[in-house]
Formats: structure tokens, sequence, C-alpha cells
């Protein structure tokens, strides 16, 4: 008989509450201002695991009305992960292209002088 | 024939126990992915990869999750099949439109892109809340009155984050309060907690709950989330616009705490974990930005500041100066330095790409170039950086307001664009003012200033700007693309000119 079932009850679920929080509080202590708005978009994204909750919630209902809120629950779970995901990418991105330039001096040049030479 | 059937049953208890293990040990492995990628973001060099790692901890765990079927309640076993049908088309459609929108809206209408996100988060926490609540799930009082706090708070935080969007949007314009707002949303909210409290004393007991044949079970737990949901749009609607920022992020550190209630609910601990970080860091998040504004949440909250300000204005020394956008942009071409403060206006008129074109126009003539961040600039901390980094502005330029402050005093020329309480003096001044206190850019101490503004109207927070009237500053108005394409064409005259 396997039963790898989780049971989290009472002070176990302080500490992890406590750990969890302190961990979030840390990590995000050292995060500069230039990433603040990325930073909550990303933890926006993070907090969209709700749609597992969802899923579970869904595949265990059993009348009409658990159906359709549980249907409720997965599609807006789904929009806030892939939403928060496509979003903190995109700004993410744009950082990787701007530090991309300051390691390269003149990049527009540079370009320029490479397309030339692959058109010749 | 009895033997197989009882072989086949405990064949299937091993199957509930390999998902069992395997959903276990990916949430284990999704949980520090997590954190790790929210560590990775903290730096702008591993941050594109950061959101990437927790990306894949997030994919891990919805899979995975799908292995629930081999592990549902006896009572939901007949209704398998069209619960996965569902589960799938949910997160298709859900998902689906939700990237796509992700993808296609523009930069400069994100943090309203985030408020929905965001509130469809706590509405899929006050969901799986409801449907525990409508079964009456919950083993014990813990569970419920657990359940119960994650409702409320999910709720508020769909309803509250609609608002925000609604806001940000325009779709709402101006802050909408009523005479004893504050009262009136106490009642609200206690009222929520009073039909949250009896319902914890009915389901509890077990006992029918009905007072009467009007008032059924199903009946107040509408009522509850109907409350919660009411108490949402209040507490939101008298903020201001210019605090919205703020208030996202409340409803963020929100909906993790949520998520994080209700995985308890679940005894999912990928849900609790991943819900508690981000409840703790949102919540640090929220008070740096209210720092950064000088101000305390609860003052963001509850003292209705950034609507338009009544006081009278009669010490406002001299006179509004506008001119030509072409004179400005000789005037900075000749400039040893000048520092750029940017603003939303910046941002809306889509004029990123064009000041960086000027920007490289004038350190092409040899002047030195800096951008000046405020912390609250745009309508989220760090936006304006996103705008500038969209824009190719390489971030070795870009400084924020402590590193930036003093260079003011030697600076020849500051170009404020389409931003305003930011750089507003009255900060440093004058006590009586709503802004009164919060950290400013002191553009008004370098030796020249031009403010580039659409029209004379107020800034986000509706107050007067003294340092418009000031002598150093001249004033340019016009669209900020406009104007700047304005400049570099009188930049380039002068360079033909030359040759």
């Amino acid at each position: 008989m396997m039963d790898f079932s989780i049971h989290i009850t009472g002070f176990v679920a302080l500490y992890i509450f406590m750990l969890a929080g302190f961990a979030g509080w840390v990590i995000i202590g050292n995060v500069p201002a230039i990433l603040h708005t990325p930073l909550m978009s990303g933890s926006n994204f993070v907090h969209g695991i709700v749609v597992v909750g969802g899923i579970f919630t869904l595949l265990n209902a059993s009348t009409v009305q658990e159906q359709a809120i549980g249907f409720v629950a997965v599609l807006l779970g789904a929009g806030n992960a892939a939403g928060g995901f496509a979003v903190t990418d995109r700004m993410l991105a744009m950082f990787q292209m701007s530090g991309h330039q300051t390691k390269h001096a003149k990049p527009h040049h540079a370009k320029k002088a490479s397309r030339h030479a692959t058109k010749a | 024939m009895l033997k197989a059937i009882e072989q086949l049953s405990i064949g299937a208890t091993d199957l509930a126990g390999i998902a069992q293990l395997t959903i276990g040990a990916t949430y284990l492995v999704a949980a520090f992915l997590f954190m790790y990628g929210l560590k990775r973001m903290s730096s702008p060099v591993t941050a594109p990869s950061g959101i990437l790692v927790a990306g894949v901890g997030m994919l891990a765990d919805v899979l995975v999750s799908f292995l629930y079927v081999f592990d549902v309640s006896a009572a939901a076993k007949p209704h398998l099949t069209v619960n996965l049908g569902l589960a799938v088309l949910a997160l298709v459609v859900g998902g689906g439109l939700a990237w796509w929108g992700g993808k296609k809206v523009a930069m400069t209408a994100m943090p309203q892109m985030v408020a929905i996100y965001n509130g469809m988060g706590g509405g899929a926490a006050g969901a799986i809340a409801a449907v525990e609540l409508f079964g009456n799930k919950a083993q014990g009082v813990t569970q419920l009155v657990v359940t119960l706090i994650g409702a409320l708070i999910g709720a508020v935080s769909l309803s509250g984050s609609v608002i925000a969007w609604a806001k940000l949007d325009g779709v709402i314009h101006k802050p909408l309060r009523v005479r004893g707002q504050q009262f009136l949303n106490g009642v609200v909210l206690l009222a929520t907690l009073a039909v949250g409290g009896y319902l914890i004393f009915a389901l509890q007991d077990g006992t029918d709950p009905l007072i009467t044949p009007m008032i059924t079970m199903p009946r107040l737990i509408y009522l509850f989330f109907g409350l919660a949901l009411l108490y949402g749009v209040m507490m939101t609607l008298p903020i201001g616009g210019a605090d919205m920022p703020v208030v996202i992020s409340i409803y963020n550190a929100f909906t993790g705490l949520a998520v994080g209630l209700e995985g308890f609910v679940l005894q999912n601990p990928a849900l609790m974990i991943a819900g508690m970080v981000v409840g703790a860091a949102g919540t640090l998040l929220t008070l740096l930005m209210a720092r950064a504004m000088n101000r305390s949440v609860s003052n963001v909250l509850f003292t209705n500041f950034g609507g338009a300000s009544k006081r009278k204005r009669s010490h406002l020394k001299g006179s509004l100066k506008p001119t030509e956008a072409a004179d400005a942009g000789i005037f900075m071409r000749y400039a040893k330095s000048v520092i750029i403060v940017p603003g939303y206006g910046l941002a809306a008129a889509q004029g990123q790409q064009k000041l960086y074109e000027f920007v490289k126009l004038l350190q092409a003539s040899g002047v030195s170039v800096k951008f000046a961040i405020h912390p609250v600039a745009g309508r989220m901390p760090g936006q304006m950086d996103v705008l500038l980094a969209e824009a190719g502005v390489p971030y070795d330029l870009i400084f924020q307001l402590d590193d930036i402050n003093e260079e003011f005093k030697t600076t020849d020329v500051a170009l404020v664009i389409g931003a305003n309480d930011v750089v507003n003096p009255e900060a440093r001044t004058d006590k009586s003012s709503p802004i009164f206190g919060m950290p400013i850019l002191n553009a008004d101490q370098a030796k020249k200033v031009y403010v580039v503004k659409r029209g004379e109207g107020k800034g986000y927070a509706g107050i007067v700007n003294p340092l418009f009237y000031a002598d150093n500053c001249n004033m340019v108005y016009g669209d900020a693309a406009a104007v700047l394409a304005k400049m570099i064409e009188a930049v380039r005259g002068l360079s033909a000119q030359a040759a």
C-alpha cells in the first residue's frame, strides 16, 4: 500500500507560511528599483500557480455547480499564469537588449557593417 | 474473478500512490524553481532567465496536476471525463486569451495589464473557496476559517484590481467619493465579516442553518461573496489615479496571500509556498513604493489623495514662458551637460525612440547626457526604466533619484518630458502641499530647465507646479514625440550647416 498523500496541519502549515514568507521578503529586498515593475509582474505570474488548485478542484467536482465554478477557477488561474508570463517575459527581454548594447560600444555601425558584409 | 478484481483495485491504489509521489516531487522542485527564478530577477543581467526558470516550474506543476485524475474522490469519478475536458478547455481558452493579450498590449499599458492578471488570480482563489464552501468540504473550524479569509481577500483583490484597471485605462477618470465614504466602507466590511462569521458557525455545526425559507446556506454564501466584491470596489474607487501603483501592489500581495491560504485548504504545498512568497514579496514591494512617495500605506488607502487640490494658489511667482522646440533643441546642443527627466507623458506619446535618437545626436556633439528616474515615474516603479530599455537606452545612462539628485546643481540643462509631480519643488518647501515630503528630482536646481508638456494642465496628482513658473524654466508645449522630432530636426539642421 503506497500512500504519498500530503497532510499539512496546524503548526506545519504555519512553519511553511513563515519560511516561505521570509524567503519572499529576503528575495525582494535585494531587487534594484529598476526592476520593480518586472518584479511585480513576475510575482504576479508566480501566484498564477492558483491554476493548479483550480485543476484539482475541477477534477474533483461532482455537481454542475462545482463544475461551473471550477471551470471559472481554471479559466482565471490560467489567465493569471499565461498573461503574467507573457508580460514579464516581454519586459525582461528589453533589459536583455539594452544590456547587449552597452557591451558593444557602437552597435548600430557594427550591425550595418556586418549587414553590408553579408550582402556583398 | 474476484481475485482479479481485487488485484485491479490494488493496482488502482498503487496508481494513486505513484501519482501522489510524482505530484509531491514535482511541487518540491517547482517551489525551488519559483524562488530561484525570483532571485534571478533581482539583477538586470540574470532577470530574463529568471522568468524562464519560474516558467519551467509553472509548466511542470500544471502538467503534473493532471495526474490528480488517478486520485479523485469517489463522488467525482463518474464525472471525470467531463471534468478533464472542462479543465483542458479552460486552460486553453483562459491561458490562450491572456497570452495573446499579454503579447499584444503596448508597453505603456503594462500596469493595468498586471492589474487584470492579478485580479484573475484573486478570482481563481475566490472560486476555489466557493467550491469548498458550497460543498461544505472544509474539515474542521481551522480550514473553514482559512477558506473564508482566503475567499474574502481573493474577492476583494478581484474587484479592486478591476477598478484599478479601469482607472489606469481611463475608463474611470475621477476618484469617486461620497460623504462618509470611510464609514460606509467600514459598514460593508463589517457586514461581510458578520456573514462570514455566521457561515463558520453554521457550516461547522452541520445543522440546517435555515433561519427563514428566504435565508438558505447557498444564498448566504452568495451574499458573502457579493459583499466582499462590493468592498473591493468601494475601497478602490476613492483612491486617486496617482496612487494606483501602490494599490496594484497591495492587491498583488493580497492575491498571493489568498492563494497561499486556499493552498492550505486544498493541502497543496505548491500553492502555499508560491502564494506566501508572493504575499510577503508583494507586501515589501508595496512598502518600498509607498516609502518612495513618502507616504504610509494606510495613508494611501484611507486619505483620498490624488484628487484635485482645492487650495488657493496665490503665492505663485513668475509666469509660464513658452518657447519653441527648435530653440530648446539647439540650446541643449551647445550645453555641456543635460539631465533628462522622463515621465508618463513621454510614454503616452510613445516618444522613447525619438528621445534616444535625440540623445545620440547630443552625445555625438559631445554633450554629456544622463537620465534621472524618479522611483514612481510613469505609473509604476521601474516602468520608466523598462520603457527606456525598450527604446535601447543603455542602462549605464540611467540613474535613480539618490544617485543623481546632487548633480542637478552642476548641470546646464534639465529636460523634463511629460513628468510633473516628481519635479514639483513644493514637495520640499510647502508644508500644506499634499505631496510635501515626497522625495523629488531637483530639476529646478539646474541652470536651465525645459519642460515638455502637452498643455497647461495639472499633473496626475492634480497639483500646480511652481517649477513651471520659475525664472530659469521654459515650457515647450506639444506632444512629446512631435516636440522631440522638431528638436532632432533643428540639431541636424545645424550640423548640416556646419558641414
